[in-house]
């Protein structure tokens, strides 16, 4: 596991444990946990004020027979398969195996320019997520954010004009951070970016392009 | 059948002699030491009835846990917006969750209440939601890792006293962090419900997981 500097903050971990993000917030935060014990912790602490808040609920009664009828219901088996997923040496963050395969070479990628190629990942329409392929060297166009975008590296690193995101580190942006992420020299960057409204480009061409690309 | 009458050898917490009626609230602490260890006396004793759950497929544990959790999910249910009919039915899938899923709780790493608000927030997502909820890969024990008894004893503990320092906030605060699972706040309200007092408990979770990673290797 490489060092991880750049976390989850808490208002995305209470929010995630308490289960009220949109899927594509869901999907970038399960895949940086999976990279990150320190965010695992974390949220099992969120989880926990979860568990506190359920023992202080006020009770409601529950309905005659219920106790009979819920056993019933475990006596005709699991709802849901219940799934244990094998440990593959895989490229890809378990979270993603649904969306995007599990590994890089699955992935469906379509060129947006410049060498930069996008997959979006079928999510719930309230945000949306993708993942973006970036050259060495090669730069992101320049936006800012209408809303909130977070950014998991998942090979390579790219820098912007503060920091240095390697692999596992995620980005948080909101509104007030205007970049131009690079992806560095030595390795081809592949991230997970997931955004809540749509990216707002500085120069003409990509504004144009943008209903097609849907980022 | 309904009246479970379970020792508490198997939890590593025999110190105590306790007698129990099948309610948590009636749990008697045979020598008297005071509230405080009867509340964690209860926290290993749910322990327990899950492993008599995995072990045995034990109904009278499984009553107990019902007894106790199902009122509370149903109305933890309710509050986050579903109706009396749907959470009725939605807390039955939750508890029967918890049976199948019994091998799969990790007692270092959750208290049985934890557990169960994950499994009752997860079936809210996807009733009330319908959506799917993305997990992170899970960590699996490896071979003989299963937790050890003070690992689990430390992380009730810590439960216990994060429960009661979630009760001593002020009301405003607390009142927060509940609208916050219920689902009442939005994004950018819920950053002022962060700032608790996690410290203790993360770091606890930490090292089982660092320990589970070893033993993985």
């Amino acid at each position: 596991m490489t060092q991880i500097k750049h976390h989850l903050n808490d208002q995305l971990l209470m929010a995630y444990s308490a289960g009220t993000l949109p899927e594509a917030f869901n999907l970038i935060i399960a895949a940086h946990i999976s990279m990150c014990d320190e965010c695992r912790a974390r949220m099992h602490s969120f989880d926990a004020v979860g568990g506190a808040v359920l023992e202080e609920t006020s009770e409601v009664q529950m309905s005659d027979g219920s106790l009979e009828a819920t056993l019933a219901l475990i006596g005709k088996g699991p709802k849901d398969p219940i799934k244990v997923l094998e440990k593959t040496s895989s490229s890809l963050p378990q979270p993603l195996w649904d969306y995007a395969g599990r590994d890089l070479a699955d992935v469906r990628w379509r060129s947006v320019g410049m060498g930069v190629k996008q997959s979006i990942l079928k999510t719930s329409k309230d945000a949306t997520a993708r993942l973006l392929y970036i050259p060495a060297g090669s730069a992101m166009p320049d936006h800012g954010h209408n809303g909130l975008e977070l950014t998991l590296v998942l090979q390579g690193a790219f820098e912007d004009e503060d920091d240095y995101f390697g692999a596992g580190d995620l980005e948080i942006a909101d509104q007030h951070v205007h970049h131009t992420p690079v992806a560095t020299i030595d390795q081809d960057c592949i991230c997970l970016a997931v955004t809540d409204a749509k990216l707002k480009f500085s120069s003409l061409v990509p504004r144009i392009a943008q209903p097609f690309l849907r980022i | 059948m309904l009246n479970s009458n379970v020792s508490i050898e198997e939890t590593g917490a025999s110190a105590e002699a306790v007698a129990y009626t099948g309610d948590a609230g009636d749990i008697a602490s045979v020598n008297g030491t005071g509230p405080v260890t009867v509340i964690e006396t209860t926290r290993h004793q749910w322990v327990a009835e899950i492993t008599r759950i995995r072990d045995h497929q034990d109904q009278s544990a499984f009553a107990a846990l019902f007894r106790h959790f199902a009122p509370r999910v149903k109305a933890f249910l309710m509050k986050s917006g579903a109706s009396e009919s749907l959470a009725e039915e939605v807390t039955q899938e939750v508890m029967a969750t918890l049976w199948h899923k019994a091998h799969m709780f990790d007692p270092a790493r959750a208290s049985v209440a934890t557990w169960i608000f994950t499994i009752a927030r997860n079936r809210k997502i996807d009733a009330l939601r319908k959506q799917r909820r993305p997990e992170p890969e899970d960590l699996p024990w490896g071979p003989e890792a299963e937790p050890d008894q003070e690992d689990i004893l430390a992380l009730q503990q810590d439960t216990e006293q994060l429960a009661r320092a979630l009760q001593e906030l002020p009301e405003k605060q607390r009142d927060l962090v509940e609208r916050a699972y219920f689902g009442d706040l939005s994004h950018s309200e819920i950053a002022a419900a962060t700032g608790l007092p996690l410290g203790t408990i993360k770091s606890r979770i930490r090292l089982a997981l660092e320990r589970m990673r070893h033993t993985m290797k």
